[in-house]
C-alpha cells in the first residue's frame, strides 16, 4: 500500500466521487448466485465490483489423510487460490504465501459459523477460486463460501458477511478497490456474522487514527450487513424462488 | 517449520481453574489482566548481522537479524529499497516444532510482523534507493525462533524492530558509470516511527494481553494491532477460529495504543544502549 497521500483529487475529487464514480460510502455493485457448480455439494458465484470468484464446498467427507481427522468434528479446510490471469500482471499459480495466510484467515472466519460438532470424523472442504481480483477480493471470498456452505446444507449459527472499509486521500471510505488498496492508506477488511454482530476476521494494512480506524470499522460493519441481505436474498431466490418468501422464523 | 501442538490435555483439565482465576481478573502466572510478561532485548548480539536484537518476553525467546546487501527493486516500485521481514520457528524452540517448509502458522506470524513494520513507514525505504529502477538496499530480517512460550506475535516484532534501530549499514556511493561502490563508512538506517505490536487473546469473555503458551492453548480467538509513535494503528490481525464482539475489537485497538507506548520506551532504551 503506498504511502503517498500526494495528488489527493486523483482518487477523491471535490464533489467526494471516487474514481469508479462511487461515493465515499458506497458499495461496489454485488452480483450473488448459488449453486453455480454441479459437482460440488455446495457452490455459489460472486461479482464484487470486478472481482469475480467461485467458492466451492465438498464435505462433510471422509478425511485423508485418516490422520487428520477429529473424534468431536469436522475438519474446515480451506483455500483462497488466485487464477494466473487474474491480476494484472500474470500470477505464478503456486500458492503464495499471501495466499497461505488468506486461506488461514478465510478457516478462521467462517468456522465460527459452523456447527463442525455436528460431523465428527469427516472434513470439509471449502475452495474460494479467485477468477478475477479487483481488491477486498478476501471479503468476497469469504461471502462467497459462507454461502457456498449453507447452499451444501451445512449445519450453520449464521452466515459470514464480509467487507472492508480504508482510508483513501486522506477520508475514510466504504469498499476499497484496486487502485484504491494500491495507492491509499489504509485497508480494513472485516467479517461478522450479522445476526449477533460478532467479528469472525478482522485485518488492518495502513495508518489509521482513532477516529478514523473507529469510523472504517463502524463503516465496514455496514458494508457486511448490506453483503448480508444480498446473501440471503440469493439463498432464499435459489430455494423459494424469486416471488416467494420463507417462513419467517422465530428469533 | 511448524511448531504446532494439537492436543491440551492439561491445559483442558485447567480450563476450570483459568476461568474462575480470570472471574477475579488473574491470571495462572499471577498477572493481571493487560500485564504484559517481562521483556529483555539485547541488541548488536550477533557481530556479523548488520543489525541483531535477542529477545526474552517471559520463556518466549528469540533473536533477529540484520543483512543488507544490494538488490534491484520490484518493477512497480523502481523508487523503494526492499524490506524482507521472515521468521523461523527453530526445531529446538519447542517439542512440537518439526522441520520443514514453513506452515501457514509461521507464515502468518511473519507477515504480520512484516506489516506492521512496513505499514507504519518504520524504515523510509525510499531513502534505500541508489539508481532508481536499478540499484537499492535490500533489507533482510530473519526471526530464528529459540522458545516458545506464547505470544510469538510480540515478540518477533519486538525483535525485528530493535534489530532495525541499531542497524548500521555499509554506504555505498554511486560512480561516474552509475554503479553502486562500497565504502567503510556505515550509517544507519532513515528511522521514521517505532511501530509496537500488542496482541491480546480472548478467553471466555476476558481479553488478555501478552498471552502464554497456556492460555493460547485455550483462548477462543486472538488480536494483533500496531501502533505507531503518534498513536495511529497501523497494522492489525485477528486470528484464530473464534469471533470478538465489537466492543472487544475497540476495546483491544484502544489498550494496543496505551500500552504500547510502555513497549516503546523500553524498545529504545535497549535500542539506545548499543
Amino acid at each position: 500500500m503506498g504511502k503517498q497521500g500526494g495528488d489527493s483529487t486523483r482518487l477523491i475529487n471535490e464533489q467526494g466521487i471516487r474514481l469508479d464514480g462511487r461515493r465515499i460510502d458506497e458499495l461496489r455493485p454485488i452480483k450473488i448466485e448459488v449453486g453455480t457448480l454441479k459437482n460440488a455439494d455446495g457452490s455459489a458465484y460472486v461479482q464484487f465490483g470486478k472481482n469475480k470468484i467461485m467458492a466451492a464446498v465438498y464435505g462433510p467427507k471422509e478425511v485423508h489423510p485418516k490422520h487428520s481427522a477429529l473424534p468431536d468434528r469436522s475438519v474446515l479446510r480451506c483455500r483462497y487460490h488466485m487464477s494466473p490471469f487474474s491480476t494484472e500482471e500474470r500470477k505464478n499459480p503456486a500458492p503464495s504465501r499471501r495466499e497461505i495466510e488468506i486461506s488461514k484467515v478465510i478457516r478462521e472466519a467462517l468456522e465460527p459459523a459452523l456447527m463442525l460438532e455436528d460431523y465428527p470424523r469427516t472434513a470439509i472442504d471449502v475452495f474460494v477460486e479467485v477468477l478475477q481480483s479487483d481488491g477486498g477480493s478476501r471479503c468476497a471470498g469469504i461471502s462467497a463460501a459462507s454461502v457456498a456452505l449453507a447452499d451444501a446444507g451445512i449445519n450453520m449459527r449464521d452466515l459470514v458477511s464480509a467487507c472492508a472499509a480504508g482510508k483513501v486521500a486522506g477520508q475514510v471510505v466504504l469498499d476499497v478497490d484496486d487502485t484504491e488498496d494500491k495507492e491509499g492508506q489504509a485497508d480494513l477488511p472485516i467479517a461478522i456474522m450479522p445476526s449477533t454482530i460478532q467479528v469472525t476476521l478482522l485485518q488492518l494494512d495502513g495508518q489509521l487514527n482513532d477516529e478514523e480506524f473507529n469510523k472504517a470499522f463502524d463503516w465496514a460493519l455496514g458494508g457486511c450487513r448490506k453483503v448480508y441481505e444480498l446473501q440471503r436474498e440469493a439463498l432464499i431466490g435459489r430455494y423459494f424462488g424469486r416471488n416467494e418468501k420463507p417462513m419467517e422464523v422465530e428469533q | 517449520m511448524s511448531a504446532v501442538k494439537k492436543v491440551f490435555v492439561v491445559e483442558q483439565l485447567r480450563r476450570a481453574q483459568m476461568n474462575e482465576l480470570l472471574s477475579r481478573g488473574m491470571r495462572v502466572d499471577g498477572r493481571g489482566l493487560s500485564d504484559a510478561r517481562e521483556l529483555i532485548i539485547e541488541t548488536n548480539v550477533i557481530e556479523k548481522a548488520e543489525g541483531s536484537a535477542r529477545v526474552k518476553l517471559g520463556n518466549t525467546e528469540l533473536i533477529a537479524g540484520v543483512k543488507v546487501n544490494l538488490g534491484t527493486p520490484f518493477p512497480d516500485t523502481p523508487d523503494k529499497g526492499l524490506l524482507v521481514v521472515s521468521a523461523e520457528v527453530l526445531p529446538l524452540a519447542s517439542p512440537y516444532a518439526e522441520p520443514g517448509p514453513p506452515d501457514e502458522n509461521t507464515i502468518e506470524l511473519a507477515r504480520v510482523a512484516d506489516r506492521g513494520i512496513r505499514e507504519s513507514g518504520m524504515i523510509d525505504v525510499s531513502k534505500l534507493v541508489l539508481v532508481e529502477g536499478k540499484h537499492v538496499y535490500a533489507v533482510f530480517v530473519d526471526v530464528s525462533i529459540l522458545n516458545v512460550d506464547g505470544n510469538l506475535f510480540d515478540a518477533t516484532s519486538y525483535a525485528v524492530v530493535a534489530s532495525l534501530l541499531t542497524t548500521k549499514i555499509p554506504k555505498y556511493v554511486v560512480d561516474e558509470k552509475g554503479l553502486p561502490v562500497k565504502t567503510e563508512e556505515k550509517v544507519p538506517l532513515p528511522i521514521q516511527t517505532i511501530p509496537v505490536s500488542m496482541t491480546m487473546a480472548r478467553v471466555g469473555d476476558h481479553l488478555l494481553l501478552d498471552p502464554n503458551s497456556e492460555e493460547e492453548a485455550l483462548m477462543d480467538a486472538r488480536i494483533t494491532f500496531v501502533s505507531d509513535d503518534r498513536g495511529n494503528i497501523c497494522a492489525g490481525q485477528k486470528g484464530m477460529p473464534g469471533s470478538l464482539t465489537t466492543q472487544q475489537v475497540l476495546q483491544a485497538a484502544n489498550t494496543a495504543r496505551l500500552k504500547g507506548e510502555e513497549t516503546r520506551t523500553m524498545i529504545k532504551r535497549a535500542a539506545s544502549n548499543v
